[in-house]
């Protein structure tokens, strides 16, 4: 079936069989590969993508659902030449070893970080009706929807707070 | 030009010390680093030619028996299904590790339940899975299938050779002032590398290309044309970039051959990827241990006796068994000792290495019995391992090549704050949480394994690194630019290093932490030929030569290297190969273990508040790669202590929790901001480079720093890891009561 979407600011069109998950209509029908399949269960979060601004584990989401929607992952936040900045934060602080959770990763933090600033609560947010301060307990706790077995989890939040005490994403 | 290295004794000298770069042991970033960040970083799936057809495996729902067939018709009947496969070649379980042959075929004959039998080929990746679930297999369960290594009937084997005994420890143990004798267990443990195994196959006549996701090229091109019947020479694998491994991707697996054969048969690329619960099924498992401990000890603390037998898993005819008694035999003093090891046969997803073979759960229930003899003896833990260090390997009396364990302790201690700790447990609270601190020695052996490398240095005064070495995030694309860089004096922006395709000379294979020395080594080698080129172009001798920013320097001339060059490239291979020097000294990696942690008192739940680890392993090559590693290591610890445990069912020994909802994975939340120490060592013995490998010492003994600060904190002492909460909540009970 015939799904149009907006990628990476993009506009596209995939034809494509209904059981597809948005996750490998990029990835097979795309070719955006930098989105990866750690799970496809929603439980790895290795296929963290935006999707109308909301970061979604975009295995667990079908791509016929998106039609219209808008959609960003990892190649439009950055190419080698032009990394964002948290991007360059990753390779900097070493927020990756094998680096294939890393998109997944880095769309979420991005993401994140919004949620953050628009004042969402989070678990560890001692009192939900202020503003969430930017702390390390409050960006581990954030992020912790991505795994990582190479175990970057100290580096990836050095880079997000550096990145998020900078005001920048 | 090869030059050749065979490691039979210690280095004469330190030439990196002598470069004059500057950039080995910088905590420089990784070169591949912006590719990953930015999703440019092709892994095995990442690739798909144009035309690829998808398979999906399907796999045995019994313990053990036959396959007598499957209904092939009726889903080959279903859209977009292109075959439906069951071919002899096809692999029980992945190859271990070095293997170079193929494991066990042939689908026919089930051993373990999850075992694929089948694949399901399809145009889509959707219609392969919709086929390969709805494949009816036909299968004869055999009775008495034994799934358990404490069930009836099950068969235990007793090698001779991993058998060790001396002195009599049985009388060390009743003379003992101080003694513990204990039964320790840990669970299966999962290396739940982020990327699941995946293979695409590409046939051009009888020639295979297949990329995957593998650790050691060179072994798993001879493994899959061994499983094809095929030459190797017909068959190149490719593998850029791999999304980790931890000892899973050692050998070629299922999907690999499966792929192959499909490829062949429809004359069109075809990808196997393994889904998730594939993974866990089909893959390697580290098998559960029982660990009997015995300690003897004098009033002092001194170790006169130590005692270490295992008992551990694995499929019928697997040559790998856990080696969980790894560094027992040198680790601390003690003249009387017996070493044991027993296996159990048992139809259960196949045993193989998983990041640390031996030492991730060896040392660790070690360290928990040291423990535990340290609370015995009244004597502090940091010193109790620190009066039994012995001055040479106490089994095999031979030298150590270099020995940092207390440094490492003393360091650590101090650091951390050790003396802060009270000695008694369940003294200090904050709130509803006890709080407490542990420690643990850190050990791994260390190994070189023969690797080749070629350097060529391009007349512009570019070089290129090759070899069919693998970056699992290791950091080796790192590491070898940077001892490139450092030898022909070069900026790391002017050395490229290609790795992970078999058409490149064959380097080790990351596995066993040994891919930086042996490749290093390699590198190394081609280029001091390089440099000795390079010499007799310029006219000087071996140590006038300085290499830096591109520019060669003896006496008072400097000159460009292309001017020298002329136009000309410079090509040598490097061959690095392990030698005597392994049976003259015992060579290892050290380092120390300190956690604090939080155990809430009234559900049980542990927190780790802070956690430090020292390490020594030669020369760093980079600071930041290596810390990673350890990191990396640290929270595996965290995990085996705290979270991390395959459940097999009883009846039929399927695994239970085969995902990451299941199979709990320290989280980010899980884990503080870790602090890593690397010492400054060298080690001559181990290879010129006088490096160490690193990757797998932040595990070996980690996670006993955690179950040790659980005893500080609360008084409960944890024998059967994880520490869940239940297991913490029951003693606290225990206690109250």
């Amino acid at each position: 079936m015939r799904t149009d979407l907006t990628v990476n600011g993009q506009s596209r069109t995939i034809e494509a069989d209904p059981r597809t998950t948005l996750l490998d209509a990029l990835r097979h029908h795309l070719k955006l590969t930098g989105t990866k399949k750690g799970c496809d269960h929603g439980q790895c979060g290795a296929c963290t993508v935006i999707a109308g601004g909301r970061r979604i584990n975009s295995c667990l989401s079908l791509a016929c659902m998106h039609d219209g929607d808008e959609v960003v992952t990892i190649e439009g936040l950055g190419t080698p030449e032009t990394l964002s900045a948290l991007q360059e934060a990753f390779v900097r602080h070493d927020g990756f070893q094998c680096g294939f959770c890393t998109p997944g990763q880095i769309c979420s933090a991005t993401a994140m970080l919004e949620e953050l600033q628009a004042g969402w609560p989070s678990h560890v947010t001692a009192d939900v009706a202020s503003a969430p301060a930017l702390t390390v307990e409050e960006v581990s706790e954030r992020m912790s929807g991505n795994l990582c077995r190479c175990s970057a989890y100290p580096n990836i939040v050095d880079a997000i707070m550096e990145i998020a005490g900078r005001g920048r994403a | 030009m090869t030059v050749h290295i065979r490691m039979d004794d210690r280095v004469e000298a330190d030439r990196l010390e002598d470069m004059a770069q500057g950039v080995v042991g910088k905590p420089l970033d990784r070169p591949d680093g912006a590719r990953k960040a930015s999703g440019t970083a092709a892994y095995a799936m990442d690739s798909l030619p144009d035309g690829a057809c998808f398979g999906v495996l399907a796999r045995a729902t019994i313990a053990a028996g036959r396959l007598e067939g499957v209904d092939a018709a009726a889903v080959e009947a279903l859209p977009g299904v292109r075959a439906v496969i069951v071919d002899e070649r096809m692999l029980r379980n992945p190859a271990q590790g070095m293997a170079g042959k193929a494991p066990v075929q042939d689908p026919h004959e089930i051993a373990y339940f999850g075992q694929p039998v089948a694949l399901v080929v399809a145009e889509s990746f959707e219609q392969a899975r919709h086929g390969a679930i709805a494949l009816v297999l036909r299968l004869e369960a055999r009775a008495g299938a034994v799934v358990g290594p404490d069930d009836a009937g099950v068969e235990i084997e007793t090698p001779e050779k991993k058998q060790q005994s001396s002195g009599d420890l049985d009388a060390a143990m009743r003379e003992a002032v101080f003694g513990v004798d204990q039964t320790y267990t840990t669970p299966v443990h999962a290396s739940a590398a982020m990327e699941p195994h995946a293979s695409i196959a590409q046939w051009d006549e009888d020639r295979l290309t297949l990329r995957g996701s593998y650790q050691m090229l060179r072994f798993n091109r001879a493994e899959l044309a061994d499983a094809l019947g095929i030459d190797e020479k017909n068959v190149r694998i490719l593998a850029p970039f791999v999304g980790g491994g931890f000892g899973s991707k050692l050998g070629i697996a299922p999907e690999a051959v499966a792929a192959a054969i499909a490829a062949q048969r429809l004359g069109v690329p075809v990808a196997v990827p393994m889904s998730r619960q594939q993974v866990f099924e089909g893959v390697m498992r580290r098998s559960e241990t029982t660990q009997r401990i015995r300690l003897a000890a004098g009033a002092d603390g001194r170790l006169t006796g130590i005692g270490h037998e295992a008992l551990v898993s694995n499929l019928p005819g697997e040559k790998f068994s856990e080696p969980v008694t790894q560094a027992t035999p040198f680790l601390y003093r003690g003249e009387n000792r017996v070493i044991g090891h027993r296996i159990a046969r048992v139809n259960r997803t196949c045993a193989g290495s998983v990041r640390a073979p031996g030492e991730a759960v060896g040392v660790t229930m070690l360290e928990i019995a040291m423990d535990e003899l340290a609370a015995a003896a009244g004597i502090d833990p940091v010193e109790l391992r620190l009066r039994n260090i012995p001055d040479e390997d106490p089994t095999q009396q031979i030298p150590f090549s270099s020995h940092k364990l207390a440094e490492a302790l003393r360091s650590g201690a101090d650091r951390f704050g050790w003396d802060r700790r009270r000695t008694e447990p369940g003294q200090v609270r904050d709130g509803e949480w006890l709080v407490g601190m542990g420690m643990a020695s850190a050990v791994r052996v260390n190994m070189l394994v023969e690797a080749k490398a070629r350097v060529s240095l391009s007349s512009d005064g570019h070089a290129l690194v090759e070899t069919d070495m693998t970056d699992i995030g290791t950091g080796t694309y790192a590491i070898l630019t940077q001892i490139a860089a450092e030898m022909l004096g070069l900026p790391m922006d002017r050395v490229e290093t290609r790795l992970g395709d078999t058409d490149l000379p064959p380097g080790s294979g990351s596995g066993g932490s040994f891919g930086a020395a042996s490749n290093g080594t390699a590198v190394f080698m081609a280029c001091e030929e390089i440099r000795r080129m390079i010499c007799e172009r310029f006219g000087c001798e071996a140590h006038d030569l300085t290499l830096k920013d591109g520019r060669a320097i003896a006496g008072n001339r400097s000159v460009p290297l292309a001017e020298i060059l002329g136009g000309e490239d410079l090509v040598a291979e490097g061959h690095a190969e392990p030698g005597d020097a392994e049976d003259k000294v015992r060579q290892a990696t050290y380092g120390s273990y300190f956690a604090e942690v939080g155990v809430n008192a009234v559900t049980g739940e542990t927190r780790v508040r802070r956690m430090l680890g020292v390490f020594a392993a030669g020369r760093i090559l980079n600071a930041k790669t290596a810390r990673s590693q350890c990191l990396g290591g640290m929270t595996f610890g965290i995990g085996m202590a705290l979270t991390e445990e395959i459940f097999h069912d009883p009846r039929d020994g399927h695994i239970v929790n085969r995902d990451f909802a299941e199979y709990h994975l320290p989280v980010n939340a899980d884990v503080p901001q870790i602090d890593v120490v690397l010492l400054e060592e060298r080690d001559a013995w181990a290879n010129p480079l006088q490096a160490k490998g690193i990757g797998e010492l932040g595990i070996c003994g980690a996670a006993a720093a955690v179950v040790n600060a659980i005893h500080n904190a609360t008084g409960v002492r944890v024998r059967d890891l994880p520490a869940t909460l239940d297991k913490v909540l029951e003693g606290l009970e225990r206690q109250g009561g």
